[in-house]
């Protein structure tokens, strides 16, 4: 679950990024996050990954107060996320198999439950034939899966997504949403930062719009009203 | 029931993903890596010359300790038995370890019996030439001439000889050897740090982007920090241990150079190997150890915040 109770957010150049944010993701929810570009949509998904800390305001995620979080709690507090990027994040030299199993093995797995849950997540998002393959000889939406299927290993509660089809085709866009879609279904709160308007509009799910920093309109009618 | 297989696997599967990516981190950059273990075999082999240097001239100090006793003469007006009182005021003063009481009369037959017992030139002398006297053994002979004074000041004691040249020689010596180390050892430890946290750094610049999916996932510091600890940790101990040998035949070097000089049967004396091949190990290794890990935690440490 993500709150957001009347957050600002100031950075040290002086930038006032938000203004009093305030929303909230309950458990099992599909959301999009929307609005023009500086409205200030990464820095509410860093706010959430614990990136950055909020100036003013409370932001609790999967329980943790993220304006109080202890330094050593804050590993424990990803472990409950999922975090995808615009630019995929994969490391080059190893395949997919191995990126995937990499977050697991970095967050003490065995070597065991390794192997019974990589395939898993591989299937899930449609890879297990390309296994062996290294990111490079992917296209783009194969390797925003591989990151996808990174974020899904740990068995986190929520999936937090930011612009992950910004470098994809439509077609491409449509399968990783769709993609989102069943994840959220198999139980996992999915939030997803996008600027793809007629994508958002064909999927009807909740749409959070925010412009300068603020939040400008919420509605579950999955109508995006913001006129860029 | 506790699964202690799960666990064992779970730990040992870790420890082997840290020295798997230690191990590779040094080779994939191989060049940086020698130079950092270059760096601290040179560190660790100035510094231990210098040390040993110091122990030898510590060991000669001692030997000739024995030589180096100092001499109170005891005012002849006072009697035999005043005399000999005095050995209790000398031992009390500071420093003076024994003081062996010496009368005239044995002084006297031992410097006679130092010449040809048959010699005319002692007829008509008595030992009353003589006065009677103390050698005393000092603890520390760097404070010879301090004690010197000390012991002159007891009534009675007439004058105090003392050999100060060849101990204030070789005080001064060690003295001047002991600062040489300490300051070369201190910025060598610093130098060596600088180097191996640079060599660090060079990982985790590569891996940056390794490093930060690391923290997104949820790795612990911990856990981000090993690999990078074991780097610098095999480094500092190949660095060290061949520092340790290079310095073994080193010195084995050098004490075969003061053997085959002509001064050796005066003054000099080396220590054997043997004598401290240990405890410069165990030195050797610490040092090559804590410039590994220090290092390397200073390498990673931007890297851990938030
Ligand atoms: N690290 C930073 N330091 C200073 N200012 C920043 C930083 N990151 C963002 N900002 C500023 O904060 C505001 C919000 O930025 P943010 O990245 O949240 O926008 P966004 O909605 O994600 O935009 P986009 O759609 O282009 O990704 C912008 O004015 C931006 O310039
Ligand atoms: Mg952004």
């Amino acid at each position: 679950m993500v709150q957001f109770i009347d957050v600002f957010k100031t950075y040290e150049n002086g930038a006032k990024a938000l203004k009093g944010v305030t929303f909230e993701i309950n458990d099992g929810e599909f959301a999009f996050l929307v609005g023009p570009s500086g409205s200030g949509k990464s820095t509410i998904i860093k706010l959430i990954t614990g990136e950055i800390a909020p100036m003013d305001g409370t932001v609790i995620v999967n329980g943790y107060d993220m304006g109080n979080i202890k330094f050593g709690k804050m590993p424990y507090m990803r472990r409950t996320l999922g975090v995808v990027f615009q630019d995929f994040r994969l490391i080059e030299d190893k395949t997919v198999y191995e990126n995937v199993a990499f977050a697991m093995r970095v967050v003490g797995a065995s070597t065991k439950e390794i192997k019974r849950r990589v395939p898993y997540v591989l299937e899930l998002v449609g890879l297990d034939s390309r296994s062996r393959r290294r990111p490079q000889e992917l296209s783009g939406g194969e390797q925003q899966r591989v990151a996808i299927a990174r974020a899904l290993v740990n068995n986190p509660s929520l999936i937090i997504a930011d612009e992950p089809t910004g470098n994809l085709d439509p077609a491409r866009s449509l399968e990783i949403m769709m993609l989102l879609e069943k994840i959220n279904e198999l139980g996992t709160t999915v939030l997803v930062v996008t600027h793809e308007k007629e994508l958002v509009n064909s999927l009807s799910k909740r749409v959070i719009a925010i412009d300068g920093g603020r939040v400008i309109s919420d509605g579950l009618d999955g109508y995006y009203n913001y006129e860029e | 029931m506790t699964d202690w297989t799960g666990i064992i696997t779970m730990k040992s599967n870790r420890f082997g993903y840290y020295i798997k990516e230690g191990i590779n981190s040094i080779f994939t950059h191989g060049f940086m890596s020698f130079a950092s273990v270059c760096i601290i075999i040179a560190c660790l082999i100035i510094m231990g010359s210098f040390s040993l240097l110091s122990l030898n001239v510590d060991h000669v100090i001692k030997v000739h300790e024995d030589e180096n006793v100092m001499l109170a003469f005891v005012d002849e007006t006072l009697t035999d038995t005043q005399a000999m009182a005095l050995q209790d005021e000398i031992e009390a003063v500071p420093n003076v370890a024994s003081a062996q009481f010496v009368s005239r009369d044995s002084a006297w037959n031992s410097f006679k019996d130092s010449y040809d017992s048959n010699s005319s030139m002692f007829d008509g002398l008595t030992s009353n030439v003589l006065r009677h006297r103390y050698i005393v053994y000092l603890d520390d002979i760097s404070l010879m001439s301090q004690t010197q004074l000390d012991v002159e000041q007891i009534p009675g004691i007439a004058r105090v000889n003392a050999h100060l040249e060849i101990s204030d020689g070789f005080v001064k010596l060690r003295n001047i050897i002991n600062t040489v180390s300490i300051s070369l050892a201190a910025i060598l430890f610093i130098i060596s740090l600088f180097i191996m946290s640079n060599t660090v750094k060079l990982t985790t610049f590569e891996r940056r982007d390794e490093i930060a999916i690391m923290k997104m996932v949820g790795a612990t510091s911990s856990f981000i920090r090993w690999p990078f600890v074991v780097e610098g940790l095999i480094l500092g101990l190949v660095g060290s241990l061949t520092a340790y040998i290079l310095q073994w035949g080193i010195y084995q070097a050098f004490v075969q150079k003061v053997i085959g000089s002509v001064i050796q049967p005066f003054i000099i004396e080396t220590l054997p190997f043997a004598a401290f091949a240990i405890p410069l190990l165990i030195v050797f290794i610490v040092i090559g150890f804590a410039v590994g890990v220090v290092g390397s935690v200073i390498a990673i440490k931007n890297y851990l915040r938030v």
